[in-house]
Parts: C-alpha cells; sequence; structure tokens
C-alpha cells in the first residue's frame, strides 16, 4: 500500500501530461501526413494557445472564451505561419524545411518574450481546485479536465478524418497526393487545412495544461519535442499511435522522476526517442518505413 | 509498373536491348538489376554471382554501371568533378589520406583526374570540362551521364533511354559510341524508344509487355514477330 | 594553375591572423577573436554535414560540451595532461555520434535531425544534474590552461595564437577534403543520392563518417573553448547554442568553408556590437533562418555567389540551380 499509493500518483500525473503530449503528437501526424513536413514549431503553438488565453482570461475572465478565443487565435496563427514560411519555400528539401520550422519556432518564442517577458503566468483551473480522493491517492479536477476533453478532442479528430468529406479528402492526400489532384483535391488547401487543425490541438493542449503548469514563452520548446518523441515513438502519422505514444512517454517519465530524480524527467523522455529510434524506427503503430 | 516472372539473359560482351510500350517494366527492370528495387522473388545473376539483395552501391562495385530515363547528375559540381565520382569505385583515398594529400593520395587523385579526361574525351565533352554540370544542354547531359558511367569501367552498362532528347545528328553519334564500347568489350543493356537505333545497334532483343517477356531473340526475327507487332498495334510505338 | 591559387589564399589568410596578433593589443578583441575562432571550428563541422552530407545536426551544442566537459572533468579531477584529455573528449563525442548516427541515418529526412536534438537534450540535462562530476548548474572552475614545450596559453594574446593556427590547420584539411574524393562523393550524394549510389558510393556509411568527423570538430572546439575560458557551465551547450550554430552555417552558406569563418564571425561580433541585440536575440535568429532559407536555400553567401554564377553562366542556355 504504501508503493502503490505514489505509483498512482505517479500515473495520474504521467497520464495528465501524456495526453498533452499525444495531442501535439497528433499536430505533427497531421501535418506531416499532409506534407511530409516535420513542424518544430508545433510545440509553440501549445505555448501560444496558453499565452493567449491567458490574455483573454485577464481582459475579460470567462473561462469558456479563453479557450475558444485562444484557440481561434493560435488556429489563425498556424494558417498565418503555413502561408508566410513554407508556401513561398523554393527548395522543399527537408533540411530546408527543417531549419526553416526550427527558425519559425525560435521566432515565433522570441516574440512571445518580447510581448509577455520571461515571467510565468497562471490560468485558474477550469472547475474546483479540491483534489478528489481515488483510492490511495488524489486527483485534482484539472487532471480530469485533461484527460476528458483530451479524449474528447481526439475522437473529434478521428470523427472528421473518417466521417465528413473534408476529413477524407485530407486522408486521401496523405495516401496518393497526385491521385487526391486527379480527383480535384486541392491539395494546397488541404495543406492549410492541416497547419490550421494541428495549430488547434497544440492550442488547446497548452490551455488544458496552463492552470497545471503556468504558461510561460519558453514552455513550448521542451512540449514540443516531447510530442514529437510521442509521434516517433507510436508511429508518426497513426492516430492510435500518437495517442498510445504520447501516454507511455507521460507515464514513463513521470515514473522515472518519481522513483528515480526529478532532474532527470526531460533526459528520460529524449532516452525513449533514442531507444526507440534505435529499435523501432517506425514507431510501434507505424507501417514500413 | 509490376514485372513479372521475367527470365532472360545478357551475353557478355554483346548490346542487349530491352523494348516494350510505355508502363512495360523496362525502368523498373532497369531498378531490380542496379539494386534500387528488391525483387519480392526471383534471383539476379551477374557472373554466377547473386546480386539481388545487394543494396545499389554495392552492386555498382561489381563492375554494373547506369545511366537514368531523368539525367541525375551532380547539379553544383563541374563537368569533370561529375566524371571523377565515377572513379569512386576504382579508388580508396579516406578522409585522412585524401584531406592530408598523402603522396599516394595525390597521384591517386591524379590518376582520377586523367581517367576522367579520357572518358570526357571519348564522348567529346572535355573542352566542357570546367563548367558546371547544371549548364549543359539535356543532349550533353545525356554524354555526361554516359562519361560518367564510363569513368567507373563498368563490364555491364545499363542505358535507360540514353537517347530521349537527342536530335538525329547526336543519336547518330550515340549509336557509333554504343558499338565502339561493345568493341571494346563492354557489355551493354539498352532500354530505347528510338526503333531504328536499337535496330542498328542490338545483338539482341527481349521484348516486355505489361512485365512479361513476350519475345527475345536477334533484331530481324523480332520485326517479324506476330506477338510484337500485336502488342505494339495501336500502342504508342514510337521510333 | 589550381593549387597556386589555392595556396596563395590560405598564405594571404595566415599572413592576415598572422598581421592582427601583432597589432591587436585589445584583450577585449582578442578574446573576441577567440570566441569567432572556436565558433568557425563548430562551423566548418557543421557545415560539412550539412552543406555537402545534406544532413543536419540540432545537438551540435552536445559534442561542443562532451568535449569540454572531458577537458574540464580530466584536467580539473583527475590531473590528466590536457592534450590528452583533449584525444578522450573526441574519442567520446566521435563514439557518441556513432551510436546516434547508426539508427539515425539509416532513415531519411528528419530522423537525425530529433535524435541530435533528443541527444543535445539529454547532454545538456546531463551536465546540470551530474553535480558530482560537472559541478552543476554552477559550473566547473580551475580549468588549466593549455602547454606546448614549457610554453603557457594563458593570455588572450597567446590563446590567440594557438585558436587561430589550429582554425588554419582545420580550414586548409577542410577544403582540402572537399576536394578530395571523399568531398566529391558528400557533394554528389548531396545532388543525386541515387546517381551517387549507382557510381558505388555508400551514402549512408558516407553520411556517418562525416557526421562522426563534424562531431570530432565540435569536441576539439569544445576542448580549446575550456581550456581559453577556465571555466565551463551547462549554459553554453543548450538548445539554443545548437540553433545559433546552425544559423552561422546558413548565413555564411551551405557547402562553403569561406562561408564558415564569414558566418562565425558576423553572428558572433553582432550581438557584442549592437547593444540592443541581446533582447531581440532570439528574434533575430529565427527570423535568419527563416528568411535565409526560404529565399537563399543554399544560405546567405553561397546563394548570393549562385547569382552571379548564374548570370554568368545564363549565356550558354542552361538554367543554373539555385
Amino acid at each position: 500500500m504504501e508503493i502503490l499509493a505514489p505509483l498512482l500518483q505517479y500515473l495520474i500525473s504521467g497520464l495528465t501530461n501524456g495526453a498533452i503530449y499525444a495531442l501535439i503528437a497528433l499536430g505533427f501526424g497531421i501535418i506531416y501526413n499532409a506534407t511530409t513536413i516535420i513542424n518544430f514549431a508545433q510545440g509553440e503553438m501549445v505555448m501560444l494557445g496558453a499565452l493567449c488565453a491567458i490574455s483573454i482570461y485577464h481582459v475579460n475572465p470567462s473561462l469558456p472564451l479563453a479557450f475558444a478565443g485562444g484557440v481561434a487565435m493560435v488556429t489563425v496563427i498556424g494558417l498565418v505561419f503555413e502561408r508566410l514560411a513554407l508556401r513561398p519555400v523554393r527548395d522543399p528539401s527537408p533540411i530546408s524545411l527543417i531549419i526553416i520550422t526550427v527558425g519559425g519556432a525560435v521566432f515565433i518564442k522570441g516574440i512571445a518574450m518580447l510581448l509577455w517577458g520571461k515571467d510565468p503566468y497562471s490560468l485558474p483551473p477550469f472547475t474546483s481546485n479540491v483534489p478528489i480522493g481515488l483510492g490511495p491517492a488524489t486527483i485534482l479536477p484539472q487532471n480530469l479536465w485533461v484527460l476528458g476533453v483530451g479524449a474528447l478532442l481526439v475522437l473529434f479528430l478521428e470523427a472528421f478524418l473518417r466521417l465528413t468529406l473534408v476529413g477524407k479528402a485530407m486522408r486521401a492526400c496523405a495516401y496518393n497526393p497526385r491521385a487526391a489532384r486527379l480527383v480535384g483535391i486541392s491539395t494546397g488547401r488541404m495543406v492549410q487545412l492541416s497547419f490550421g487543425l494541428s495549430a488547434a490541438l497544440g492550442a488547446a493542449g497548452g490551455i488544458l495544461i496552463a492552470p497545471l503548469t503556468l504558461g510561460v514563452y519558453d514552455m513550448g520548446t521542451m512540449l514540443g519535442l516531447k510530442g514529437f518523441s510521442a509521434a516517433i515513438l507510436g508511429g508518426l502519422g497513426s492516430i492510435l499511435g500518437g495517442v498510445l505514444g504520447g501516454l507511455l512517454l507521460g507515464v514513463a517519465e513521470s515514473l522515472a522522476s518519481g522513483l528515480i530524480s526529478s532532474g532527470y524527467r526531460d533526459a528520460v523522455a529524449f532516452l525513449i526517442l533514442l531507444v526507440a529510434l534505435f529499435i523501432r524506427p517506425q514507431g510501434l503503430l507505424g507501417g514500413k518505413q | 509498373m509490376a514485372v513479372n516472372d521475367i527470365s532472360f539473359g545478357v551475353p557478355a560482351g554483346l548490346v542487349k536491348a530491352v523494348i516494350g510500350p510505355n508502363g512495360a517494366g523496362k525502368t523498373t527492370l532497369f531498378n531490380l538489376i542496379t539494386g534500387f528495387l528488391a525483387p519480392q522473388r526471383g534471383r539476379i545473376l551477374y557472373r554466377e554471382q547473386e546480386i539481388q539483395s545487394l543494396p545499389a552501391y554495392a552492386v555498382a562495385s561489381l563492375g554494373i554501371a547506369r545511366t537514368f530515363q531523368l539525367v541525375q547528375l551532380f547539379d553544383h559540381m563541374t563537368v569533370l568533378e561529375n566524371v571523377m565520382v565515377g572513379r569512386h569505385r576504382l579508388s580508396r583515398a579516406g578522409l585522412f589520406s585524401g584531406g592530408l594529400r598523402l603522396p599516394w593520395a595525390r597521384r591517386e587523385e591524379a590518376a582520377i583526374r586523367d581517367k576522367a579526361l579520357e572518358a570526357l574525351e571519348f564522348v567529346g565533352l572535355a573542352d566542357r570540362a570546367a563548367q558546371p554540370a547544371a549548364v549543359l544542354p539535356l543532349g550533353l547531359k545525356r554524354l555526361l551521364e554516359i562519361a560518367r558511367s564510363l569513368a567507373s569501367e563498368p563490364s555491364l552498362l545499363l542505358l535507360d533511354e540514353p537517347a530521349s532528347g537527342l536530335d538525329r545528328v547526336e543519336t547518330e553519334r550515340l549509336g557509333e559510341m554504343i558499338l565502339t564500347l561493345r568493341d571494346r568489350g563492354i557489355t551493354i543493356l539498352l532500354v530505347e524508344h528510338d526503333m531504328s537505333l536499337t535496330m542498328e545497334v542490338a545483338d539482341d532483343i527481349a521484348v516486355l509487355n505489361y512485365g512479361r517477356l513476350i519475345a527475345e531473340g536477334p533484331p530481324r526475327a523480332i520485326q517479324k514477330h506476330p506477338e510484337v507487332i500485336a502488342a505494339y498495334l495501336g500502342t504508342d510505338w514510337q521510333g | 594553375m589550381r593549387l597556386p591559387r589555392l595556396l596563395n589564399r590560405w598564405l594571404l589568410f595566415t599572413a592576415a591572423v598572422f598581421l592582427i596578433a601583432l597589432l591587436m593589443e585589445n584583450e577585449y578583441y582578442l578574446t573576441l577573436l577567440n570566441f569567432i575562432g572556436i565558433h568557425t571550428l563548430l562551423v566548418v563541422g557543421l557545415n560539412l554535414l550539412m552543406g555537402y552530407a545534406g544532413q543536419i545536426s540540432l545537438g551540435h551544442a552536445a559534442f561542443f560540451g562532451l568535449g569540454a566537459y572531458t577537458s574540464g572533468i580530466l584536467t580539473v579531477t583527475y590531473g590528466l595532461n590536457p592534450w590528452l584529455a583533449m584525444l578522450a573528449g573526441m574519442i567520446i563525442s566521435g563514439v557518441a555520434a556513432f551510436l546516434i548516427g547508426i539508427p539515425a541515418l539509416k532513415l531519411r529526412g528528419y530522423y537525425l535531425a530529433m535524435a541530435t536534438l533528443g541527444f543535445g537534450v539529454i547532454v545538456y540535462i546531463v551536465f546540470t544534474e551530474a553535480q558530482a562530476w560537472t559541478g552543476g548548474p554552477s559550473g566547473l572552475a580551475g580549468i588549466p590552461a593549455l602547454h606546448l614545450a614549457g610554453l603557457s596559453f594563458d593570455t588572450p594574446w597567446k590563446l590567440y595564437l594557438l585558436i587561430w593556427m589550429v582554425v588554419i590547420l582545420i580550414l586548409i584539411l577542410s577544403a582540402s577534403i572537399v576536394d578530395s574524393r571523399i568531398g566529391r562523393a558528400l557533394r554528389a550524394l548531396h545532388d543525386s543520392e541515387a546517381a551517387a549510389e549507382s557510381l558505388g558510393v555508400n551514402t549512408q556509411r558516407l553520411k556517418l563518417l562525416i557526421f562522426v568527423w563534424s562531431a570530432l570538430y565540435a569536441s576539439l572546439a569544445g576542448s580549446l573553448f575550456a581550456h581559453t575560458m577556465n571555466f565551463i557551465a551547462p549554459s553554453s551547450f543548450d538548445i539554443m547554442f545548437s540553433i545559433k550554430l546552425v544559423t552561422m552555417v546558413v548565413v555564411g552558406g551551405m557547402a562553403s568553408v569561406w562561408g564558415s569563418l564569414l558566418g562565425a564571425g558576423v553572428l558572433t561580433i553582432l550581438p557584442e556590437v549592437l547593444v540592443f541585440f541581446h533582447d531581440f536575440e532570439v528574434v533575430i535568429f529565427g527570423g535568419i533562418l527563416m528568411v535565409v532559407m526560404i529565399f537563399l536555400p543554399r544560405g546567405l553567401v553561397r546563394g548570393l555567389l549562385d547569382l552571379k554564377e548564374f548570370r554568368r553562366y545564363k549565356r550558354q542556355g542552361g538554367a543554373f540551380p539555385v
């Protein structure tokens, strides 16, 4: 029982962080499917989501408004980023695209630092902050919000891609862009959509986690990297893989930081990434390379 | 394109042509032989050695060189440097020996340069040696690609539509070049749409259609082969 | 004709380096030049990888740090000869690069970028957390100066001579590699991997080789850095520094040994002379990366040179790739 309580506690916090990683991983996957680009600026969308929502909340203290406003603003930023930084690219080789999106990430982070400064901001939890007992452990209502909304978003995404015409068109583009163009799907539009969609997912993740971790200009880098690790771990471009990878990564690093040392928490996440690259580069649920 | 159950031999020291309508699987066949694609089953033998599971660079190291249907030059390098890369498999200077210009590496480098120039002279591009490869017109690019593969001293050379984009005069010169190479003992496997060129240089022809071998034999027999005529009727028989 | 011209250029450069040493007395400027030299070593190596092999490392600060910390720890804690420690650093960095490179280079595109980024984060965390060895966030002090034949490199002036001699040697070596068999194979694989393979170039092994090689340069630079500063702390080896190195490559131009010197010079001096730079540093570096790569994918200097060459050859009727 003495061992079980902290383990359960690590599991809860690991799943919570993992849900955020999963949302970011899905963002990576959506863009990758549409363009085969890895958007290294994805993590910054998470940061922007949190900070925009916090700023909106300061003007008008309504959480639903802050959530919707934050997501909407970042979606627009994602679309603008695609329009300004990626569409004009003259040489779409992987190395150019890596440098451009890394540059974009750094640029966005720098702008955020100028706008919001280096101090962290808090966002109140969505509902009460009273811990709920769960056997020997406790869980915060915000943890439940993260898990619940996260799961909902994943289901929405899945439904969107499977059931709607636009979603089907996006999947068609991912499978075979040339054939998709032949049947009249505008791939340019799909690329745009993928950037908007993944920015929105990232922003939602940032707003969900902000009440637990605070929002600060440099939070996006690490979250983005872990989201990518999750995507690689699960299999880049697979929804279920992204979710699985995110949750696994979150739990693993939470356990490691609790049982070994909290300082090495982030190192564990990347160690998992390196090991995954070694053993199964296509990811847990990825197809052949 | 898929290729199925093709079985044929390339006699050493001759020019063998592979023809067939668009989409017959000729380029796929080339990619299989040169290790750019791995066959799902079957064997590819080169001098009694199985090569079907070798990666492309290893196939090349055995002396099998190729050109590409869409010319693949090293655009940011000079014409001469392009051909010098062809000597890669026959030379061995590494980071240290090459970087430090050890005496033997220096000699090797000089030999690479000489052999490369020789290959350029053979195709008639020696006077363009110092230009960036990218500025050459298409016809000369094809010749440069041939020079580059020749520099690797192949015993088997695969030419993937070498005449496409060439004018009449250039095509004629290409034909002579292919025959000269054969006389030097290089076995040549040729994919070509230009029928007059093919009939002129080939000793032996294999006809593919829909990934299958439908006929094989000397040019005269192939021209009269009923199945070949049927396969080409109504399709884009070129040349 | 080629060789004498090349030699001349190097002689001129060496003469300029020594002339500066004779004339320059201001220690601040000398120190700045020393940093430029160290950055140049890093950027040349990274440029071989990015400009020639077409791969990218987003964790080069880690190899720089491995060199610095290996030198620091082995000399301070274990009293080892600094030159041996430098060698040990290079071995460790080389092995690390080799181990990361094997899986990452088997896959195309993004995997080396991601693996090096992850590696960079891990190494940075270890520098911070392994306090017993590294001194943690407060750093490792008391790293001795390098000695050679009774001469101690302990002033900015002497260090200047040492560092720039190394820079000259490495630049010559790198330019020479680019112009050798391996260099040609590298440039070839950057332009067409298929064609390079078809000529017998084992592209995967070549990429690995050059990645390890660039890690060795970075480690060497790190050791020099440690013995120059006599003090090191993790903050010198964070992700942002890796990204700054990439920016230096991009500014200097891909596939350009001389451009590396220029990129390192410009981006080391700018933050020093422009007071406002500090606040906007991150934005400026990010902006440079995006704008240059969108419009001049081969980098700033290289891109401009290409444009010049393009005009020269346009008359002959070919399209020069930009």
